[in-house]
């Protein structure tokens, strides 16, 4: 007789998870090949605005990244609330875009140099007023390539949200 | 002579360690931003040379203040009219036989300008008012010229200026000597040249 109850559980196999590891490798590789580890620090706050009108951007060896924004909140004692500028990875003064600009240029590889274009990642919160002044300095380093670095979407959603 | 077989290695935490790593990975991508609006400053001028003259009536000046409101041609005006506005004042083609404009389509008004080569628009904002804004006008007056360039391309090649320059983009570095390639080029610049864009950011000074 008891070789027929054996066959008689009625219990659902369990769902074999061996294939689990090999799910979450794939995962894991996807992310690791789409990574890109961010260069700078950031030191001011930094949210882009939309725009539709975009084109993409160079290569990263020819762009010069310049941010401008509050100082994030960690820095606001030290730095005020006002918008600021980042080169690299600190805080700088305007005055200082110009040195900024001509030490990368001359960094890059001599056949690029021409092609080198500025990014201008300003926060969508910040005043247009250092803008200005950056793009003044950036005039004077002849670093007339720029490029206002905005997310693709609709303009409209930037003067909305508030 | 017992030969054992080696026990096997527990791979049931394999899974766990994998999830580690994921989730380290999950938390420190950014997806960096690789778009923007492209634009190119003036070279500085020198205060001795006077700026080249030009008509008030091929100037399209657009004023931001600094409560973000709009002022274009000395009137308020809601951001959504904007593009439709520059394009009227870029594709009037109001001037008369040589600095005409056979291609626009406009009113030819002789008040607005003369043709899309001279028209020139410009953009001078308040320094306190916020990016937000100045991105969002800049995004407009340049879709205008889009829009512009898009109808003479759709009507000389039959495809949008749009696409045409998202394929010369697009293009691999080995297929850039191809005869495709450089009429592409080539169109692109005669479109480019029938509405340059002209729009000036302007020397800093105080907006009303």
């Amino acid at each position: 007789m008891s070789k027929f109850n054996k066959k008689k559980s009625g219990d659902l196999p369990p769902v074999s998870t061996a294939s689990l590891p090999d799910i979450v490798f794939m995962l894991l590789f996807f992310f690791m090949v789409a990574t890109v580890m961010r260069d700078d620090e950031m030191l001011v706050e930094n949210q882009l605005p939309a725009a539709n009108q975009v084109e993409k951007l160079e290569d990263k060896n020819k762009l010069v990244n310049i941010y401008i924004g509050k100082p994030g909140v960690n820095y606001q004692k030290t730095f005020g609330t006002s918008d600021v500028v980042q080169l690299g990875d600190k805080i700088s003064r305007v005055d200082d875009v110009y040195n900024y600009v001509n030490t990368k240029r001359s960094a890059m590889p001599e056949n690029l140099q021409d092609q080198m274009m500025v990014s201008l990642k300003v926060d969508r919160n910040a005043k247009v007023g250092v803008l200005t002044d950056v793009k003044q300095e950036l005039r004077k380093a002849q670093a007339l390539k720029i490029t206002y670095t905005s997310n693709q979407g609709d303009p409209m959603n930037n003067i909305k949200r508030r | 002579m017992a030969r054992r077989a080696a026990p096997e290695v527990n791979a049931g935490s394999m899974a766990d360690i994998a999830f580690l790593l994921l989730i380290f990975f999950l938390v420190t991508t950014t997806i960096e931003v690789d778009s923007g609006i492209v634009s190119k400053l003036p070279p500085e001028v020198d205060e001795k040379t006077p700026p080249p003259p030009v008509k008030k009536k091929n100037i399209f000046q657009v004023l931001v203040n600094k409560d973000n409101q709009l002022l274009v041609e000395e009137e308020l005006m809601e951001l959504k009219d904007l593009t439709d506005a520059a394009v009227a004042f870029i594709d009037n083609g109001g001037g008369e036989g040589k600095s005409g404009c056979a291609y626009c389509e406009g009113e030819r008004s002789p008040d607005s300008s003369d043709n899309p080569k001279k028209a020139i628009v410009s953009l001078v904002n308040d320094r306190q008012a916020t990016y937000n804004y100045y991105i969002t006008v800049t995004n407009e007056l340049v879709r205008a010229y889009t829009i512009l360039r898009n109808r003479a391309a759709t009507q000389r090649y039959g495809e949008t200026y749009e696409s045409m320059y998202a394929r010369y983009k697009d293009t691999q570095e080995a297929d850039k000597e191809t005869p495709e390639y450089l009429e592409l080029e080539k169109r692109l610049d005669v479109i480019r040249e029938l509405y340059p864009r002209n729009l000036s950011e302007a020397e800093p000074q105080v907006a009303g």
